[in-house]
């Protein structure tokens, strides 16, 4: 803690120390480029065409187009529809972007004329809740998908090849991998394809320096390629060392080899690059997926990227970055939306970062999503990261969203571990790359992250990798050793997904494999219209997504308190016998107990865990300390706490009666209140001690000599006890109240402590 | 190739036919396990990539099908041929608009590759106004 300013709100102090003041929040500054969307020096949209030949845009004459204005006006600009685009009414084209009624073709089809200025003004007229509900329309494929990371901090192969496969397991549609150490390329990439194929053949890449990517690509290591970046500026462009002629070239390379490939751009990377010219993030982003779709791109990884903090320290950055990925939709790219970046240190704002892409779905929700530790993320730490896997199931589930993820058993995920690097090693073997003893495996299978793995040193990896491009392995030969030593099912996968390359269907918009069959925009297209259309998830599908891993239910509740009583005879640390009717007592100090109808009937324990022998017993002892005489009656019609104290009070001497029910809720009634106006109550079972239940009946006692004691308080630290316990908590309370007879009057218990109650 | 029907792979697998003249139906693993196919052998046809075009264009994605055109220009072109282009349009690397120039009219007289021969053209043009032929390290 920083030392206190006086007269200081210490409410700042403690928002000071909250995760989320480590982040930075820059104020709106267009000249140094800090600008979400429409900087004052952003262009007014304009087009001039002469014939066949654009003389402006958006206010620059063609004589001073940059390379990029010149790569726009030539390959981007649609001549057949630009007329009619660039006179549309922004705000009338942006409320059609939001009508069911108006085709995504529709709106597709003018895209394709309207400059990049055009285009930041109409998004300039979208909220971000139209804009998350243009992007379910807008997206190309009908089914969302998304991406892992598979990537960690020592280049283990072996831990690399499980982790590929354990993404594919949870469903990840491809998996990006990078390097430490740019020489490992090869060997990450052969792991991971390994990996994939154990995973039944999702796409898989390896981000590297893009020549050496296209080598893995040639070789059969990678199935697409996703860093072929653009920028939104001359500059950057040219700093990035390519012009777009060069990424043309370089993806009409991939294409002839069969190789998937995307671009990728984001916001904010032109402001890191010192190259804006005071442009709007959302203006140069234009700029970039128009090169995009002019160099014939089938799609864009974009959405902030290594740019999203700084765009997400802007404001309006987050509605930017939604904007952008739009955009590519609108632009009719494939779109793997970002959510690549750890933009915050607050998990709120992570969580609500990845709300409006979860809701609308996109062609890749993430494009690197961490399955794999934060601090193993070779990428930086992604937005979502392997800790995070579960609390991204739970807002598919929340929602019932199709996030491409389901939840995984421990069973299963061993077995496609060990299938995973015992594949590995047999490839390793067979093609002398190196011996993996039965240690380095199960470090790798049982291992959360590389902190735990104990496998290869940093230099056998290089050595490793250096094989594998030197002897020109390729995933032929992978096919081949995995085939000799009976991994057909891999050797099948790979062979298919080589073999789909000569087809060269997954080229196509928005392709992704799955069970072995290409879905893309072509055969899958998106033709949401509103309710009814568009993705819908099976019944079959939303059952996974639904099933979280240690769901309960009534029958796992009520076996637990079986195997309670069972094991820890709470049951039998008191024995009680019925006296029969329980009658209106006289003593003027007495204090009647008034337990519930399952209490240490089929029940034997408090939610805290306190037996209900134990419970009792300090009610007893607090009564008697407060010079009360207690008696124990069981009450049948109800299991409500407060109609369980005002009966117990009504039957009791004093006026004053407690009333316990089975989960350990409490309460202290008197006899001429409203059912529930009570005198104390302990309302938090879960984090309620025996000593609580002690100082409730002194309390009790004392309040039957007239006095007004203190109230007892459960101390509370504001954790969300209600989402721990009310599950639990509402099937206990079911089974109470299915042990109800509301014909049964309130019988008398004698109570006797056996050994071992107490504590 | 004609009337073609889109996922190829499953349509017309009979029909598909690797650079290297292989059938699609026999790039199996047992023809990789007996050293029957190579990894050359799992190359996209000019022929294909140009049916893969046409879909793209049926679509509406005329920049896409352009460039598996230009794609399929460049399926003949050797793995160092490609490099070396490659690192030739890249900023700085030519010394000159007739550098990129010649290797066009090479592609173009070699490989048939007037599509990609046209892209290196246009760049060897604005190269020269933007002032891309210096040298940056």
């Amino acid at each position: 803690m920083t030392d206190r300013v006086p007269n200081r709100w210490r409410r700042f102090d403690v928002w000071d120390e909250r995760p989320l003041r480590l982040d930075s929040f820059a104020e709106e500054s267009p000249v140094d480029g800090f600008c979400a969307v429409a900087s004052p020096f952003d262009p007014t949209p304009s087009l001039i065409i002469d014939g066949d030949t654009i003389v402006e845009m958006d206010g620059v004459r063609r004589e001073d187009f940059d390379m990029i204005d010149t790569f726009i006006a030539r390959h981007h600009i649609d001549r057949m529809v630009a007329a009619e685009a660039m006179t549309t009414d922004s705000a009338a084209f942006a409320r059609d972007m939001v009508d069911v009624n108006v085709p995504r073709a529709d709106l597709v089809r003018l895209a394709k004329g309207m400059t990049p200025a055009k285009l930041a003004e109409v998004f300039g007229h979208l909220s971000t809740l139209e804009l998350t509900f243009a992007q379910a329309k807008l997206r190309s494929r009908r089914e969302p998908g998304i991406q892992a990371h598979v990537t960690n901090a020592k280049d283990d192969p072996l831990q690399l090849v499980a982790d590929a496969a354990t993404a594919g397991l949870l469903g990840f549609d491809e998996i990006e991998t990078t390097v430490r150490v740019a020489s490992n390329g090869w060997s990450n990439a052969l792991a991971g394809m390994v990996g994939a194929a154990v995973a039944g053949g999702v796409l898989f890449q390896c981000s590297i320096e893009e020549a050496e990517e296209l080598r893995l690509g040639l070789a059969g290591l990678t199935s697409y390629a996703e860093t072929v970046s653009v920028y939104g500026s001359e500059e950057s462009f040219i700093d990035g060392d390519d012009t777009p002629w060069s990424k043309a070239f370089l993806i009409a390379a991939y294409a002839s080899r069969g190789i998937k490939t995307r671009c990728t751009s984001g916001g904010g990377a032109e402001i890191l690059m010192g190259s804006h010219n005071a442009k709007s993030v959302l203006y140069l982003e234009a700029r970039c997926l128009c090169v995009q779709r002019a160099m014939g791109s089938q799609g864009t990884q974009n959405g902030g990227i290594d740019g999203a903090p700084v765009t997400s320290s802007l404001p309006g950055g987050g509605r930017e970055i939604l904007a952008e990925n739009v955009m590519a939709a609108l632009l009719d790219l494939e779109c793997a939306s970002g959510n690549d970046t750890r933009i915050s240190s607050s998990e709120i704002r992570v969580g609500g970062k990845i709300m409006p892409f979860l809701m609308a779905g996109t062609d890749f929700i993430c494009s690197g999503f961490g399955s794999i530790p934060a601090y193993d993320n070779s990428f930086a730490a992604s937005l979502f990261n392997g800790e995070e896997v579960e609390d991204y199931l739970a807002l598919q589930r929340d929602f019932q969203l199709e996030g491409g993820l389901r939840p995984i058993e421990e069973s299963e995920t061993n077995d496609i571990r060990t299938r995973a690097v015992e594949a590995l090693a047999a490839v390793f073997e067979e093609l002398e790359l190196a011996e993996i003893t039965d240690a380095m495996k199960r470090s790798a299978i049982y291992a959360s992250g590389s902190q735990e793995t104990d496998t290869f040193t940093p230099g056998e990896v290089t050595r490793i990798a250096n094989k594998i491009r030197e002897r020109g392995l390729s995933l032929v030969d992978v096919v081949r050793a995995l085939n000799k030593r009976g991994f057909s099912a891999e050797a099948e996968t790979l062979t298919r997904l080589l073999r789909l390359r000569v087809a060269g269907d997954y080229l196509q918009t928005a392709a992704i494999v799955r069970g072995g069959r290409v879905i893309s925009a072509v055969n899958d297209p998106n033709g949401y219209s509103g309710p009814g259309t568009g993705h819908r998830m099976t019944e079959q599908r939303w059952r996974k997504i639904a099933a979280m891993r240690n769901s309960v239910n009534r029958a796992s509740v009520l076996d637990r308190e079986i195997r309670v009583a069972a094991s820890s005879a709470a049951k039998s640390r008191c024995r009680l016998v019925s006296k029969g009717p329980a009658g209106v007592g006289t003593a003027p100090h007495e204090v009647v107990i008034g337990v519930s109808p399952a209490w240490n009937e089929r029940i034997f324990q408090t939610t805290a865990g306190h037996a209900h022998a134990d419970v009792l017993k300090a009610i007893f002892a607090g009564i008697i300390e407060g010079g009360g005489t207690p008696r124990l009656v069981r009450i049948f019609y109800t299991a409500d706490t407060s109609f369980l104290g005002l009966s117990a009070a009504r039957l009791s001497g004093s006026g004053y009666g407690i009333g316990l029910q089975a989960k350990g809720t409490a309460v202290i009634h008197q006899k001429d209140r409203l059912p529930h106006h009570n005198v104390e109550l302990f309302s938090t079972a879960p984090i309620t001690s025996i000593d609580h239940y002690r100082r409730l009946g002194r309390n009790a006692a004392r309040l039957s000599h007239g006095e007004m004691p203190e109230p007892v308080v459960v101390p509370y630290d504001g954790q969300a006890i209600h989402a721990r316990n009310h599950v639990r908590t509402a099937l206990l309370y079911a089974i109470e109240v299915g042990t109800i007879d509301k014909a049964a009057s309130p019988i008398e218990l004698s109570v006797e402590f056996l050994e071992g109650s107490g504590r | 190739m004609s009337a073609v029907k889109y996922p190829l792979s499953e349509n017309m697998p009979d029909r598909i036919k690797s650079a290297t003249g292989r059938r699609y139906p026999d790039l199996t693993v047992e023809a990789v396990a007996t050293g029957d196919a190579e990894i050359a052998d799992f190359q996209i046809s000019r022929e294909t990539l140009a049916a893969q075009a046409e879909i793209a264009a049926g679509q509406g994605r005329d920049t896409l099908a352009a460039n598996f055109q230009r794609g399929s220009e460049l399926i003949s072109v050797p793995d160092s041929e490609i490099f070396e282009v490659y690192e030739l349009l890249r900023p700085g690397r030519a010394k000159d608009a007739d550098e990129l120039l010649s290797k066009a009219s090479y592609l173009r007289r070699t490989y048939r590759a007037e599509k990609v021969a046209e892209l290196i053209e246009e760049a060897a043009r604005i190269y020269a106004e933007r002032n891309l032929f210096r040298r940056r390290y």
